[in-house]
């Protein structure tokens, strides 16, 4: 299986390729992406030269255009393709629709992946994006056990990638509105979620207050880890109760389930993380790598060391093992 | 989180500011010619004020990209600052050169931040695409001894390094 690895700068890029990745994944820096933050991602310039780099170590690259497009304002998107292809880009990972059926007529030569924020979850879905846009790899949205990813392998007529490690979603991918209700930008349009901007930390004593827009959604006391300030992470007060009511913040690491992965027809293995640093990148890609060739009572030991670089330090299998129900 | 022992920064409060400062000015300068497109990925954020609190040295290093320009202030004195990130020296040196990656201090509570945190993810940014080796961008200034001096400095700090990490690891699993 191939393992698909992330990178938000060309420093990132190039770690991610000489720590072994098959596939660099990356965006622009603009709303393009789903990973639109301050600082990040490439210029045309940046993708071109990392391309070139890419494949020369014999590395594939795959350029995420997946945010909506704005009615009125295609062209940014449209040139995002434009540049992607001429920059030699192995895949465009797309999510809109209106974009599949541009870049499927204008670049029909070009490989296109669907991207999870399109939430294709159904071999009726996956199956129409395939006859309609020659889609050619589904990502698959972070809602399904591994057993369904197994019975979807069997009806559809494309490839499969699943995400394995990283940061972990509400897992309606290209549907949620949590960012845009409390600050009025979300991933699936702007390429933020809970953007930067409206993040507030401030010390309340000993304690660790985070706060998104108008709203304070956690509070960590000295010594707890922390999570990702996005409002699925909040801790809530519900009747009489304290808690996570979406989600812990933790990571996903489903890697303990490669052989069952892989028998389910699964061709990629991804890691989350376009927003992390170039240490991060260099360290998961280097473990992940081991961690696939080597036999499975030694991945244990490997993918241990990930733990503490981990959203809560702490790692789930998420809805690969769903037992909430 | 303290990995300098008090007793090695103490003698700091004894150096007059202007000393301190005209030496981090110094520095500063030799990491900006040997990156001159260090600060291009902060786009509007290049105009704001960047505070640096190391936890355990009583100093306070604020920096002013659009004018490249270091200050250092004694932690007494309030910091006027855009954004403000606190953590034990080496890890902010270590961040510096992209060598943590900053969430995962975050997430152990090692590294803080507060204020404008859209310009702090810029910088954070910034520095982790630049290729900054302080041995080697550093030792420049030692002259005909630039090769011993980025020895020392990079022994130094992979040491400082290691010990910090270690301790990390032992109190994360």
């Amino acid at each position: 299986m191939e393992l698909i690895c992330p990178a938000g700068t060309p420093a990132a890029f190039h770690e991610a390729v000489d720590a072994g990745a098959d596939a660099v994944y990356c965006g622009f820096r603009d709303e393009t992406n789903a990973r639109n933050f301050p600082g990040l991602n490439f210029s045309r310039e940046e993708l071109k030269e990392a391309i070139a780099y890419a494949k020369k170590k014999g590395c594939e690259t795959f350029v995420a255009l997946n945010t909506f497009m704005r009615a009125g304002a295609e062209e940014i998107w449209y040139q995002g393709a434009a540049d992607a292809v001429a920059c030699g880009a192995d895949a465009l990972i797309l999510a809109d629709f209106g974009l599949m059926a541009h870049v499927a007529e204008k670049y029909p030569d070009q490989r296109l992946h669907v991207s999870v924020q399109a939430s294709a979850s159904n071999p009726d879905a996956i199956n129409f994006l395939v006859d309609t846009f020659n889609a050619k790899r589904v990502v698959l949205p972070r809602t399904l056990t591994i057993a369904d990813i197994a019975r979807i392998g069997k009806s559809i007529r494309c490839e499969m990638e699943v995400f394995v490690f990283g940061g972990l979603c509400v897992m309606a991918e290209g549907r949620c509105s949590l960012s845009s209700y409390a600050t009025g930008k979300s991933p699936n349009m702007n390429g933020v979620c809970s953007p930067a901007s409206h993040v507030r930390y401030r010390k309340d004593g000993r304690d660790l207050v985070s706060e998104l827009g108008a709203f304070t959604i956690n509070r960590f006391p000295e010594g707890e880890a922390a999570g990702y300030p996005t409002l699925c992470k909040g801790r809530f007060d519900i009747a009489d109760s304290n808690g996570y009511a979406f989600e812990d913040p933790v990571s996903l690491d489903v890697m303990g389930e490669l052989e069952a992965l892989k028998a389910a027809g699964v061709s990629a293995l991804k890691i989350e993380g376009r927003q992390r640093g170039k240490a991060y990148v260099a360290e998961v890609v280097k473990v992940m790598k081991a961690a696939v060739n080597s036999p499975p009572d030694r991945r244990g030991a490997l993918l241990s060391r990930l733990r503490s670089m981990s959203e809560g330090q702490k790692t789930t299998s998420g809805a690969y093992e769903k037992r909430w129900r | 989180m303290q990995l300098i022992p008090p007793l090695l920064t103490r003698p700091l409060n004894a150096v007059p500011l202007v000393v301190i400062e005209r030496v981090c000015r110094l520095m500063f300068r030799r990491i900006g010619l040997a990156h001159p497109g260090l600060f291009e990925r902060l786009g509007e954020h290049k105009a704001k004020r960047f505070a640096f609190l190391p936890t355990d040295v009583p100093l306070a290093f604020i920096v002013e990209p659009a004018s490249d320009t270091i200050f250092v202030w004694r932690k007494t004195t309030d910091v006027i600052a855009d954004a403000v990130t606190e953590a034990p020296l080496f890890m902010l040196l270590a961040l510096m050169e992209g060598r943590c990656d900053a969430d995962a201090l975050f997430f152990s509570r090692d590294l803080s931040v507060t204020g404008d945190m859209e310009a702090m993810l810029a910088m954070r940014n910034a520095l982790d695409a630049s290729s900054i080796d302080l041995s080697k961008d550093l030792a420049r200034l030692a002259g005909p001894f630039a090769p011993m001096a980025g020895r020392v400095i990079g022994e130094i700090r992979n040491r400082a390094l290691d010990r910090a990490l270690a301790g990390e690891t032992a109190s994360w699993n």
